[in-house]
């Protein structure tokens, strides 16, 4: 029971704290908890499906499978995550404007709506359908009972959700001028932590050069399975013993994101004079 | 541009170069061999051989790897190339029994 709590427990809260994220910085936009709930239902159902092809999808491209299909949901969170910052760069000061206005058109929002649930889904497939193996393997081990798996996991995932609401409930607080700022610099290096897990799953198939490998080791001053290393891993990346690459993908996500969202701002404020 | 052209000229041998291979099974949850030597300062391509019946994560914090081996199948994963040192592996999902390490010397 206790492992399938702490392994729920680790998978779920990756997600919940993006989630949570995700929530407080859509506050604004009528109907995004319906999405963000949609957002969870697909991605649950998407990783019972791709822990049942496990085996198929591994043997994929010479046994590199799994690792580009990892690889390519982390790719397409990058983006949509990207192109989120850079919608909200544009439209965040209407949307704090006219927060308190019920009522704005779910058409005009739709395309952010589906980035939602897209992003949610894709979060709660990657961090669920390796859940989903694990309790499979400890009820045909036949060591734990039924009962004791679905308590524990049903534990760890309460205690993961848990966290995620604590910190979508601390993004609350902040003021609404200020919570855009906050969300947008943490969806920024969440995504550039993405962009960088893509390229560690490219190096472990020799898909891409690894250059230093690593380029540092952290793992004796703050192991990433401790709770602050695995927390600073869900909210900005953090890896412990990173190779080259995967610093480089980092730090050009986060340049061409500032870039695109500066790009819009400028052009926005050029149209406004 | 001589040297240049050298060097391009031996990036294709390079790549076709033959990886170094070393093997590790997995069975009843547990990793063979526990203790594996590996020459440092070289890429290293691990196949891992998982005979269990249920899917195994093979995960190294320190090698910073992480890879399901499906049951009843066999995977790689590539790693280093490595300074010398001990670097400590285990199956996520058995971590009780399933433990080893990567010597690199």
């Amino acid at each position: 029971m206790l492992s399938a709590a702490i392994i729920v427990f680790r998978e779920s809260f990756e997600a919940a704290l993006l989630i949570g994220i995700i929530a407080a910085a859509t506050r604004s936009i009528a109907q995004r908890s319906r999405w963000i709930v949609a957002g969870i239902a697909a991605g649950l159902a998407g990783a019972c499906v791709v822990a049942a092809l496990t085996g198929e999808i591994a043997t994929q491209f010479d046994g590199a499978g799994q690792e580009i299909f990892n690889a390519v949901v982390l790719g397409i969170a990058v983006v949509l995550l990207g192109w989120h910052n850079i919608w909200m760069s544009a439209h965040g000061a209407d949307l704090a404007a006219e927060a308190r206005q019920v009522g704005r058109s779910v058409g005009e929002d739709g395309a952010e709506l589906s980035m939602i649930l897209t992003v949610v889904a894709l979060a709660v497939l990657r961090e669920g359908s390796e859940t989903v193996l694990f309790l499979y393997g400890l009820l045909s081990g036949g060591e734990a009972t039924k009962t004791s798996v679905a308590s524990g996991g049903a534990l760890g995932l309460l205690m993961g959700a848990v966290l995620g609401f604590i910190l979508y409930a601390g993004m609350l607080r902040i003021p609404m001028r200020r919570l855009f700022a906050v969300t947008s610099t943490l969806i920024v290096l969440i995504a550039a932590g993405m962009a960088s897990r893509a390229a560690q799953f490219l190096i472990q198939v020799d898909l891409l050069p690894g250059l230093q490998t690593p380029l540092w080791d952290f793992n004796a001053v703050l192991p990433p399975d401790s709770l602050v290393g695995g927390t600073l891993h869900a909210l900005v990346g953090y890896d412990a013993s990173p190779a080259g690459m995967q610093v480089v993908f980092y730090v050009a996500t986060i340049v061409l994101i500032l870039t695109g969202m500066q790009m819009v701002r400028s052009a926005r404020q050029s149209a406004n004079h | 541009m001589q040297r240049l052209l050298f060097a391009l000229l031996l990036l294709p041998g390079l790549a076709l170069a033959a990886d170094l291979e070393f093997s590790l099974t997995i069975s009843e949850h547990r990793f063979t061999p526990s203790a594996l030597r590996v020459p440092a300062g070289k890429k290293i391509k691990l196949l891992i051989d998982n005979q269990d019946a249920t899917a195994e994560e093979f995960e190294s914090h320190e090698l910073n790897r992480e890879k399901v081996i499906p049951g009843k199948s066999k995977s790689f994963v590539f790693i280093g190339p490595l300074a010398p040192g001990r670097y400590p592996f285990f199956g996520d999902f058995n971590s009780k029994t399933a433990q080893g390490v990567v010597i690199a010397e």
